[in-house]
C-alpha cells in the first residue's frame, strides 16, 4: 500500500516486463513466418525433387512417378485424385491405405513400381525405398532413405557391389496370392543359394538383416494387394 | 583512425585471440558431431555465423528496451528466431544437407557461443560494433569447424568436399569420422595452438630478458 518506498530504485515494473517480452515475442514470431512462407514453395519442391530422385534411381527407366494408396480391401487410389475418389483422399492416410510409387517412362508405360520398408537396423530405423519389377515379379533393388549406421561399416550397404549384387529378388506370390511365395531374408555372409535370400555383409550383418526385414515386411502386405490390380496400372492416369 | 582499429579489434578477437573453438573451447557439441566431412562443418559454420550476427544485431539494438531481469529469457526467443530461420533455410536450400546436420540445427538454439556473446558484448554495445564482434566470432567457429571436418574427411573418407584425394585403393581410416576420431582431431589442433602459443611466451620473455641486460 506504501508504493516505491521498500522497492530498489533500479526494479523494472512487472507490466514493463511483460510489454517488453509481449513485444519481442510478436516481433519474433512475424520474422518466424515471413521465413516459413518464404521458403515454403522453394521446401515443398525440394521434397518432391528429392523422393523423385529416390524413386528414379530404384527405378531406373521411370521418368515419371505416380503416387498411390493401396487398401487392404484391395482398392488402389491415386494419392491427390481430390473429390473423383470415394470418400475423398484427405483422410487417406487415417485409413490404412499403404503408399507406393508407379513409375512410367516417357510413353506413358508402367516400368517399376517403389516402396518404402523401414527396419530396426544396429543403431535407428533403416528406412529405405525398394523397386518392384511387376514384369519378372522380383525386388529390382532399394536406396537408402535414412539410416544412422556406423560410418565405413553398416553404412556400406548403400554401396557395397557385392551386397548390391544380391539383386534382383524372386518376389513372385505364393498360391494363395496373399503372401510371397518365399520370404525375403537375409542370410549369413556367403551362404547365399536362392533367388530371394539377401547374402549379408561380413560385418555389417545386424544392418543387412534390416534391409532384408525392411523390403519383406512391406512387401509381404504391398504385393498382395497391389499385384492383382497391376492391370489398372499399366498405362499412365 | 581509432575507431576503425577498435572495430577491427573487436572483429580479429574471435577470429584469433578468442577463437570460440580453439581458444575458448565453446560450442564442443557441434564442433565435434558435425565435423565428419568438409562441406557438413562449413554449413554448420555458415548457419552459426548467421544467427550469431542477426541476434547479437537485434539484442544489440533493443539493448535499452531489454529490463534486465528476463534478459535471458529474451535472448533465448531472439536466438531461437533466427535459428527457426536457419532451419526453413537450410532446408530451402537443400534436404541432403539437412538431413546430415540433423538435430545440431535445432541445437544452436543452446549454443553457448551465441548466448554468451549476447550476454557479454551485444547488450552493452552498440548494433555495429556487437555486429563486427559477433561475425569475427562467426567467422572464427566456422575456422574452428572446418579446421577439423577438412582432416577428418581427408584421413576418414579420402575425399575433401565430396572429391575423393586418392586412387581406389586407399583405406579409409575410418575412425576419424566416429565420435573417437572427433576427439583426436580437436586434441591435435588444441596441442598445436597449446605449442605455438608457449613458443611465442618464451620468444618475449627472451626479448625482455635481452633489453633488461643488454
Amino acid at each position: 500500500m506504501n508504493p516505491a518506498t521498500n522497492a530498489l530504485p533500479d526494479t523494472t515494473p512487472a507490466l514493463a516486463m511483460i510489454r517488453t517480452l509481449g513485444l519481442i515475442a510478436a516481433l519474433c514470431g512475424a520474422i518466424i513466418v515471413a521465413a516459413y512462407q518464404g521458403t515454403f514453395d522453394a521446401v515443398q519442391e525440394n521434397k518432391r525433387i528429392a523422393l523423385e530422385r529416390a524413386v528414379f534411381k530404384v527405378i531406373p527407366a521411370a521418368t515419371s512417378v505416380v503416387e498411390y494408396l493401396a487398401y487392404s480391401d484391395g482398392r488402389i487410389e491415386k494419392v491427390g485424385a481430390g473429390g473423383t475418389a470415394s470418400g475423398g483422399s484427405a483422410a487417406n492416410e487415417d485409413i490404412g491405405g499403404l503408399k507406393f510409387y508407379a513409375g512410367y517412362d516417357a510413353a506413358g508405360h508402367l516400368v517399376g513400381i517403389a516402396a518404402e520398408g523401414a527396419a530396426k537396423g544396429y543403431a535407428d530405423t533403416v528406412r529405405l525405398l525398394f523397386g518392384y519389377d511387376p514384369v519378372q515379379a522380383r525386388i529390382s533393388g532399394f536406396s537408402v532413405v535414412a539410416m544412422r549406421e556406423t560410418p565405413g561399416i553398416g553404412d556400406k550397404v548403400g554401396r557395397d557391389a557385392a551386397f548390391l549384387a544380391n539383386f534382383p529378388l524372386d518376389a513372385r506370390l505364393g498360391a494363395d496370392q496373399r503372401r510371397l511365395a518365399q520370404p525375403i531374408r537375409t542370410v549369413k555372409h556367403g551362404s547365399k543359394t536362392n533367388p530371394w535370400e539377401i547374402d549379408a555383409i561380413a560385418g555389417a550383418t545386424i544392418t543387412s538383416r534390416a534391409v532384408g526385414k525392411a523390403i519383406d515386411d512391406a512387401a509381404q502386405i504391398l504385393l498382395p494387394r497391389l499385384v492383382p490390380q497391376l492391370d489398372q496400372l499399366r498405362e499412365q492416369p | 583512425m581509432s575507431s576503425d582499429k577498435r572495430n577491427w579489434e573487436e572483429f580479429m578477437e574471435g577470429i584469433w585471440r578468442q577463437n570460440p573453438v580453439f581458444v575458448m573451447v565453446l560450442g564442443m557439441c557441434p564442433t565435434l558431431a558435425v565435423t565428419v566431412s568438409a562441406i557438413n562443418a562449413l554449413s554448420m559454420g555458415l548457419a552459426t555465423f548467421f544467427v550469431l550476427v542477426c541476434s547479437c544485431a537485434l539484442v544489440s539494438l533493443l539493448r535499452k528496451q531489454i529490463p534486465k531481469e528476463v534478459r535471458i529469457a529474451t535472448y533465448i526467443v531472439i536466438i531461437a528466431t533466427f535459428v527457426t530461420v536457419v532451419d526453413y533455410l537450410i532446408q530451402a536450400i537443400s534436404l541432403k544437407l539437412y538431413e546430415a546436420l540433423g538435430a545440431f540445427i535445432q541445437l544452436i538454439v543452446v549454443n553457448c557461443i551465441i548466448l554468451g556473446r549476447a550476454e557479454a558484448h551485444a547488450s552493452k554495445h552498440p548494433p555495429l560494433a556487437a555486429m563486427i564482434n559477433a561475425a569475427g566470432m562467426g567467422i572464427g567457429f566456422t575456422i574452428g569447424l572446418l579446421a577439423l571436418g577438412v582432416v577428418r574427411e581427408i584421413l576418414g573418407a579420402g575425399t575433401l568436399f565430396g572429391v575423393a584425394l586418392f586412387g581406389a585403393h586407399f583405406q579409409p581410416w575410418v575412425i576419424m569420422v566416429l565420435p573417437p576420431g572427433g576427439f583426436f582431431v580437436l586434441g591435435a589442433w588444441l596441442l598445436l595452438f597449446a605449442a605455438l602459443e608457449r613458443r611465442k611466451q618464451r620468444r618475449r620473455a627472451e626479448q625482455l630478458e635481452v633489453a633488461q641486460h643488454g
